[in-house]
């Protein structure tokens, strides 16, 4: 089986499992105020580790690329309050410029 | 606002993130049927873009899992909170939790009375699971005939909808402070470590940071 088969299947049976114990364990389990603290951080350190793997890294070197000026990009539109789908349209637009003209 | 009016605007509204979702998932690779499937199965977008993202950035598929399984933990905590609103059982909680996700638990928890925020869940549970898939299949099929995805920049679009999904997440110091953190570290592992490692060990930042309040 390739990797793309077991990644869909793995972590789709595993996010399955997470929403129906969520769903079925009585509520003081995990009521815990840690839990929580620690529940509300896990995605904003992964999402940064992706936006910055995904914008810096090709396999293990550290490049500048179009991909680093489009996540530019949509910094600059997210400081000026741009929906989601202008920054994700403007950093994809951004990169293919540099991408054509390099 | 009516709770149908709630519910419809934000699963057509999320459900076009779909799209990028699609998008991403030919730009790494995944032919448009696993791509499908993960919005079908996986549904959750975090998630989701996690796993074509640490693929995509040549990571093993334990990173993929490790990575996307951790981002669907506040998942469990949102089933945990909802249960005594919703209360349901047998074959309603299984489709009950497949669609406990962001979306369907904020809509829900704002509505003022009970009845209100039963319909909530569901209506926006079933209406973002409706819009994402369809969405969904329109982005993988657009990205696939588009041909080369550097060429039209989905490469950057992945990075930039992670970007924009962490945001509105960076409110107070601590969070902007994990953020720069999980960045440097993830970077700094980079040459060092399989494509994928660097990404997953940032969730130790999360533990760290919120051990103490």
């Amino acid at each position: 089986m390739s990797i793309f088969w077991i990644s869909v299947i793995g972590s789709s049976a595993l996010a399955f499992c997470l929403k129906l114990f969520g769903a079925s364990v009585p509520e003081n389990w995990l009521n815990h105020p840690r839990v929580q603290r620690i529940n509300n951080l896990i995605p904003i350190a992964l999402l940064s580790a992706l936006v910055a793997v995904n914008s810096l890294a090709d396999k293990t070197k550290l490049v500048i690329d179009n991909r680093t000026a489009g996540v530019a990009a949509a910094i600059a539109l997210l400081i000026a309050k741009a929906p989601f789908p202008v920054v994700v349209v403007g950093a994809a637009v951004t990169s293919a410029v540099l991408y054509r003209v390099f | 606002m009516s709770v149908k009016r709630d519910s419809f605007s934000v699963s057509f509204t999320v459900g076009l993130y779909g799209s990028a979702f699609g998008a991403a998932g030919i730009a790494s690779h995944f032919s448009v049927l696993q791509t499908c499937l993960l919005s079908l199965l996986l549904f959750s977008g975090a998630s989701q873009f996690a796993v074509v993202g640490v693929i995509g950035a040549g990571g093993s598929a334990l990173s993929a899992i490790a990575t996307s399984t951790l981002l669907g933990t506040r998942n469990a905590l949102y089933g945990l909170r909802l249960a005594p609103i919703l209360k349901m059982r047998g074959l309603k909680r299984l489709a009950g939790a497949q669609i406990t996700i962001d979306e369907s638990t904020g809509v829900c928890l704002s509505q003022n009375d009970e009845v209100d925020q039963i319909k909530g869940f569901w209506y926006t549970g079933i209406g973002v699971y409706i819009f994402w898939n369809l969405f969904t299949l329109l982005g993988a099929l657009g990205a696939k005939a588009m041909g080369n995805p550097s060429a039209w920049g989905l490469d950057a679009a992945v990075p930039a909808a992670f970007l924009g999904m962490l945001w509105p997440r960076l409110v107070d110091r601590k969070a902007r402070a994990i953020a720069i953190c999980a960045t440097l570290l993830s970077l700094a592992l980079t040459p060092f470590a399989p494509a994928g490692v660097p990404i997953i060990t940032c969730a130790l930042l999360a533990i760290l940071f919120g051990w103490r309040a």
